[in-house]
């Protein structure tokens, strides 16, 4: 049987204007193969940069913001698209092939009704009445899972939750029953146990209308669950093409052995001290609204040693973070540091307490100002606090950047010259600087790719061993719990539900919530999703 | 680094009203309030602009008016920069009374329009150079306000600035340190505009009489001096008008590019 889509030599390419400089040519992607035959799944996996949307949106014959298909094939139904002019991409896109985005949230338009944007394309088209596409978007709406499916369609994207939402872009992209869907990170910006029924939704949605799907992600785990065939990418080139079970079990290539491999950092539990720091029934709410986020939450964490605080988005393990920094000060409850209690409200703290805990961000790119060099933002803690200058505070910064293990060189570049795991290692050396007790580590690792995070937990654990700092380390990611935990406590709604050394948090007997938090993790094998859904405890948490 | 045709052109007349501003004294071929020549005459090799109304060289009354007119519209817009950044990033850093109360009060300053305070406030004072100034200096400020706590707002939520807090600095590492480069290049291209704003403001006044006093010209004066000629068919008038449009059109030129330059920059370097 002939392919649906074929994509041969493909060449893609974009012009660069750095300020300053004259116009340069990328090859964003090279020389790539790929075939999708009806009814199967193909996913492509690859850091950030390594071209796989730019493939994926290649299959609509479409380059986003001055991206250029210079070169090679890309066969639909057996003819050239990336020939056909303006008005036959039109006519194609939408109907043949169509694309799931990332961020359904920022897809959907605010002002309109679900049921309005879901069947519009078909419509468009002129594929059905609107009587046959309401109809299908509702038996879509329940394949997928959706609740109230008759009148789900008359919510606006406001009312409905960030899963659902992702799932009735899905509905709008089978609506109008296509050859080819392509699926561009459906299920990145959700939590675990939220990306899970996503995923379910999808893979059941794909197999029951036999549409042909290209799936891109960078988490190997999830595309195990959902594809048939696996294209790695790296760099805009192909470096692994086969079938699922081949490149998970026995991968050829180095790169893909490393993705395979990646997060097994083993990590030896240590046994309970005395406690650095204390927040004891600490219950706290934000201004101007009536709901406690955090309830009663007491948690410590010995000297040298990492406490985890686990939970979804809006379960309050940043809001925590907060309330031990003094940002949000709490309602009741007490912080006790290192034998003292510290005033809740930063504003009133000494400069010696605020130096003895530091903060890491989740977002590097905004947590340096854009405008200072690495030296400076590095040699700012320095001057502060201990009042280096000059040579001193050079000499110093140096050390710090070596043990970040970034070298020399790199004291005058601006953050915009640094990649996302520099960015990341200069916000541990502006923490380090200060030479903290305590350093909270807000979800530090999510915005990397995994072979970038992997070497971040594996510093920050370098760190701990020399400098004897205490991590505070709030996640979402078990994964990188059990890499780095010694003590963890999983928040729900703003409550812990679960708390002590990592040993006895991670074996059974479970509570519900934390049997569907670790089931719900990817793992690395196929058929793995079936298997969850049939046999988890709690339907979902409600997401 | 490419500079745009217009951006060039914009620079190079801005540079020739400033050089000719600085250097009126030896450029201008005439005195400032000698009367040199009959009454209206059309430009000529002996007087390139002709003359006004009472037999004044417009050339060189141009070249003396506009150092006052650049002069006092420079003075006045590095004045209202400087109130109205300063208080902008306070109200947005701090936030709370201190934002409310500066809110408001602006508020309260724009909804008279400013033409109106000016004129009731001018009536009022010595009409000179330094209250003339401080009145345009005060009044233009709040415009600043709005935007340098718009644009501080949004740079004061960024992790950066918490992590400044965090670390315990004081309030003016972070308006100068934090916030204000960030909020730099926005603000250059605001001076452009607000400077020209000024200009013409400042024209406005001396057309109205209550701005800059005779013997010393500006721009606008001029115009009003000259006005009468029009009726005759003496294009006297339309000089300075003319001097006040051209230097409007290519300060904004270099304003434009300046704003172009800022938003393809986004998070990257101050290059």
């Amino acid at each position: 049987m002939a392919d649906l889509l074929t994509i041969k030599n493909l060449r893609i390419e974009a012009t660069a204007y750095p300020p300053g400089e004259a116009p340069r040519q990328l090859v964003l992607v090279d020389d790539v193969f790929v075939s999708v035959q009806k009814g199967r799944v193909l996913g492509l996996i690859g850091e950030s940069g390594a071209g796989k949307s730019t493939i994926g949106l290649a299959a609509l014959s479409y380059g986003r913001g001055g991206v250029r298909l210079t070169g090679g094939q890309v066969l639909l139904n057996g003819r050239d698209i990336r020939t056909t002019g303006a008005a036959g991409l039109r006519a194609l896109r939408g109907r043949e092939v169509t694309y799931v985005a990332q961020s359904a949230a920022a897809a959907f338009n605010p002002a309109k009704r679900l049921m309005a944007q879901v069947i519009e394309t078909s419509l468009l088209h002129k594929l059905m009445t609107r009587e046959q596409a309401e109809a299908r978007a509702v038996e879509l709406f329940t394949k997928l899972g959706l609740p109230d499916p008759e009148t789900f369609g008359r919510r606006y994207p406001h009312q409905v939750s960030g899963g659902q939402l992702q799932r009735a872009m899905t509905a709008m992209a089978l609506c109008p029953k296509p050859d080819l869907v392509i699926f561009d990170e459906p299920t990145t910006a959700l939590d675990v146990t939220t990306q899970i029924d996503v995923l379910a939704a999808i893979k059941e949605a794909i197999r029951d209308t036999g549409v042909a799907a290209i799936y891109i992600t960078h988490d190997l785990a999830v595309v195990a669950q959902v594809a048939d065939d696996i294209l790695v990418l790296r760099h805009g080139k192909a470096v692994e093409y086969g079938a699922t079970d081949q490149i998970i079990s026995a991968p050829s290539q180095d790169y893909t052995q490393a993705l395979v491999s990646v997060r097994r950092i083993d990590h030896a539990e240590k046994t309970a001290a005395t406690p650095i720091l204390r927040a004891q029934a600490i219950t706290a709410r934000y201004r101007g609204t009536s709901f406690d986020v955090l309830q009663d939450v007491t948690v410590d964490v010995a000297a040298g040693q990492t406490l985890a605080i686990v939970g979804e988005s809006g379960s309050g393990k940043s809001t925590l973070a907060r309330v031990i920094t003094g940002l949000l000060p709490a309602r009741s409850g007490q912080i006790t540091f290192d034998g003292r209690t510290l005033s809740p409200d930063l504003a009133a703290r000494s400069k010696d307490d605020l130096r003895q805990v530091q903060m890491i961000y989740q977002m590097a790119d905004t947590a340096m100002n854009p405008r200072q060099t690495v030296g400076t933002i590095i040699g700012r803690p320095l001057e502060f606090y201990f009042g280096l200058k000059g040579d001193a505070k050079r000499a110093r910064v140096q050390d710090l950047l070596d043990q970040i293990e970034m070298g020399a060189g790199y004291e005058n570049r601006y953050p915009a010259e640094l990649s996302g795991g520099q960015k990341q290692r200069v916000c541990i050396a502006r923490a380090l600087a200060a030479k903290p007790k305590l350093i909270l580590c807000d979800e530090v690792t999510s915005a990397l790719d995994p072979l970038v995070a992997d070497g971040i937990l594996k510093l920050l654990l370098t760190l701990q061993a020399q400098e004897g700092v205490a991590y505070v380390f709030i996640t979402h990611d078990l994964a990188t719990v059990k890499a780095i935990a010694d003590k963890i406590a999983v928040m729900y709604r703003g409550k812990v539900v679960r708390y002590g050394q990592k040993s006895d948090v991670l074996s059974p007997p479970f509570d519900d919530y934390t049997d569907l938090l670790l089931s719900s993790v990817p793992e690395m094998k196929t058929g793995w999703l079936e298997g969850v859904i049939k046999t988890r405890k709690m339907a979902s948490a409600g997401n | 680094m490419r500079i745009p045709l217009s951006a060039l052109m914009g620079m190079v007349l801005t540079g020739a009203f400033v050089l000719a501003a600085v250097f009126a004294p030896w450029i201008a071929p005439y005195p400032i309030d000698a009367a040199v020549g009959k009454v209206w005459e059309g430009p000529s090799s002996q007087y390139w602009l002709g003359t006004d109304t009472i037999g004044r060289d417009i050339l060189s009354r141009l070249i003396y008016g506009g150092s006052v007119t650049i002069f006092v519209a420079l003075v006045s817009s590095l004045l209202s920069f400087g109130m109205g950044a300063f208080f902008g990033f306070l109200a947005a850093t701090r936030g709370g009374w201190m934002d409310t109360g500066l809110s408001r009060l602006v508020d309260l300053m724009m909804a008279v329009p400013s033409l109106i305070v000016a004129l009731v406030v001018l009536s009022v004072l010595p009409l000179n150079l330094t209250v003339l100034i401080l009145v345009m200096g005060v009044l233009d400020s709040t415009r600043v306000f709005r935007l340098s706590r718009a644009v501080a707002a949004d740079i004061a939520v960024m992790d950066y600035v918490e992590a400044a807090k965090l670390r315990g600095e004081r309030q003016g590492w972070i308006i100068f340190r934090e916030i204000l480069p960030n909020a730099m290049s926005p603000l250059v291209a605001e001076f452009g505009m607000r400077f020209i704003f000024a200009v013409l403001f400042i024209s406005t006044l001396s057309f109205l009489g209550l701005g800059i006093q005779p013997p010393l010209s500006d721009w606008g004066g001029m115009v009003r001096e000259n006005k009468d000629g029009l009726v005759y068919g003496k294009a006297a008038a339309l000089m300075p008008a003319l001097a006040i449009a051209v230097l409007a059109i290519s300060v904004n030129l270099v304003a434009d590019w300046i704003l172009q330059r800022t938003s393809s920059l986004k998070g990257g370097r101050g290059g």
